[in-house]
């Protein structure tokens, strides 16, 4: 829950509500990216960034190389598939 | 569970131990007794025990395992709390999977659950406010805890069910902080802990400013560590040059994701709907001013504690508990009287043993539990 995971915003639902779809770990589910964006890096410019995501909230942009090693360590800890198991759960939660 | 065969990285980290070494002669207090270093973390517990960092250290050097796991320190009561609301035929409540096996003074929301509450798991508390959308003759309860590194996911969540008039979606406000929570260590009169490791995510919300009372009035140095076993053996050495040069600051060894002023739109978030509490309860260190937040007023309607009537019962720790002094570095995980036998991961009694990132559960989980119950024997003759 609190070490969060990277993952790559590829669009953009709803910049009104500050909704962006992100790829995490091939999963693919929609992310609020309030937290970062400002008047120089509006909702638009956020495509292809690679974010940290915590509990469905973008918290902080990261490099690309960085999201990787975090990967890895996450995969190492065992938690990508933790938080990819709680992202499926929760979406056939909704949909029950 | 076992560790991690291969260290990434293991010439640097080799040079990161040889760099600590020969600090040595520099800390004339290892004379009397070995430095204590605080992890305040779970995750940084976790990294620690995943990767075998301890053992690596040389034995001038301990490491105390903090109460940085917002799972592990849920009081009693306020699972009781979580169990009465979601045991409400109106209600649907949700929470972190994390939380589902806390145990309550009765019972679990695993038990409840299985007992026919209406328990969802959610990855997010947006996911809980989608099924507020779903079901809109049902109250739905986002069960709201961690520190200042979830606050702002639930604070814009409550935000966006305002801007929505969504009337069936509240919260029951958990969350608690992490400076007061130091302060409250640092306050207590056997603490002997010399330094910390300050936990990233936090600090990529609130920033470093937060931190500077510790190294201004308790006179500790404090690094902002990451989570890969490197940033860990880093801080580690930063702490250690910090005490062997006598300057005592905080430092940011995590700066690639922690900005030094933190997260502004975090924080005007947590600002709009978050106040702090007098005081929080917590497991196994008892009652800690200011170290939890309550939600504002204007935001009652959104607060499952108002909208709700609650059992809010203070239910104390065993007697035999020992986490306070486990958390303090009085003594050793291993040391309390009820480790490994009537506290185990699948009975916890006290905090530290709940999830893996506890201090107890690490030790039970990665140490030699024989070794460790012998060595236990042979303190109390
Ligand atoms: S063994 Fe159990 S009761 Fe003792 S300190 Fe650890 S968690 Fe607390």
């Amino acid at each position: 829950m609190c070490l969060g995971i990277p993952g790559q915003i590829i669009d953009i639902i709803d910049p009104n509500q500050q909704l962006a779809t992100v790829n995490v770990a091939g999963v693919k589910r929609p992310v609020n990216i309030a937290c970062i964006i400002d008047e120089a890096h509006p909702p638009e410019a956020c495509i292809n960034d690679w974010v940290l995501v915590h509990v469905g909230f973008a918290m902080s942009r990261i490099d690309p190389d960085e999201a990787q090693k975090t990967l890895a360590l996450l995969n190492e800890l065992g938690e990508v598939q933790q938080e990819i198991d709680a992202m499926q759960d929760s979406q056939t939660t909704l949909s029950s | 569970m076992k560790y991690v065969d291969e260290f990434r990285d293991p010439e640097k980290a080799k040079a990161l131990i040889a760099e600590i070494n020969a600090l040595k002669t520099q800390i004339p207090q290892l004379a009397s007794r070995p430095l204590q270093l605080m992890e305040f973390c779970g995750g940084h517990t976790h990294t620690i025990f995943r990767y075998g960092i301890e053992p690596m250290l040389p034995d001038w050097i301990e490491l105390i395992h903090g109460p940085g796991c917002p799972v592990c320190v849920l009081p009693m009561g306020r699972v009781d709390d979580c169990v009465a609301l979601a045991e409400r035929p109106d209600v649907i409540f949700t929470t972190f999977g994390d939380a589902m096996r806390v145990p309550g003074s009765k019972k679990s929301l695993l038990q409840a659950k299985a007992d026919g509450a209406d328990i969802r798991m959610v990855y997010s508390p947006l996911d809980a406010l989608a099924l507020a959308h779903k079901n809109p003759d049902r109250q739905i309860i986002f069960f709201a805890l961690g520190f200042e590194t979830t606050m702002p996911s639930t604070a814009l969540t409550v935000l966006q069910a305002a801007a929505q008039g969504v009337q069936n979606f509240s919260l029951f406000c958990n969350h608690i902080t992490t400076v007061p929570t130091i302060k409250a260590i640092l306050d207590s009169p056997d603490m002997q802990i010399d330094g910390f490791l300050a936990p990233g995510h936090v600090s990529m919300v609130v920033g470093e400013q937060p931190f500077h009372f510790i190294t201004e009035h308790y006179a500790k140095p404090l690094v902002i560590a990451g989570f890969e076993p490197l940033d860990i053996l880093q801080s580690i050495w930063m702490l250690v040059k910090q005490i062997a040069s006598r300057r005592c600051l905080v430092e940011n060894q995590y700066a690639r994701i922690v900005p030094p002023a933190g997260n502004m739109p975090a924080l005007n978030a947590i600002e709009k709907v978050f106040t702090i509490r007098e005081f929080f309860e917590w497991r196994g260190l008892g009652s800690i001013d200011h170290s939890g937040v309550k939600m504002r007023e204007n935001y009652a309607d959104y607060d499952a504690e108002i909208k709700f009537n609650l059992p809010n019962l203070k239910i104390a720790d065993p007697k035999s508990c020992q986490c306070g002094e486990v958390l303090k570095g009085v003594i050793r995980p291993w040391e309390c009287k009820v480790f490994g036998t009537q506290c185990q991961p699948e009975t916890p009694m006290g905090a530290l043993m709940v999830s893996t990132e506890g201090a107890c559960a690490a030790y039970y989980n990665f140490g030699d539990l024989d070794e460790l119950l012998q060595k236990r024997e042979t303190l109390s003759v």
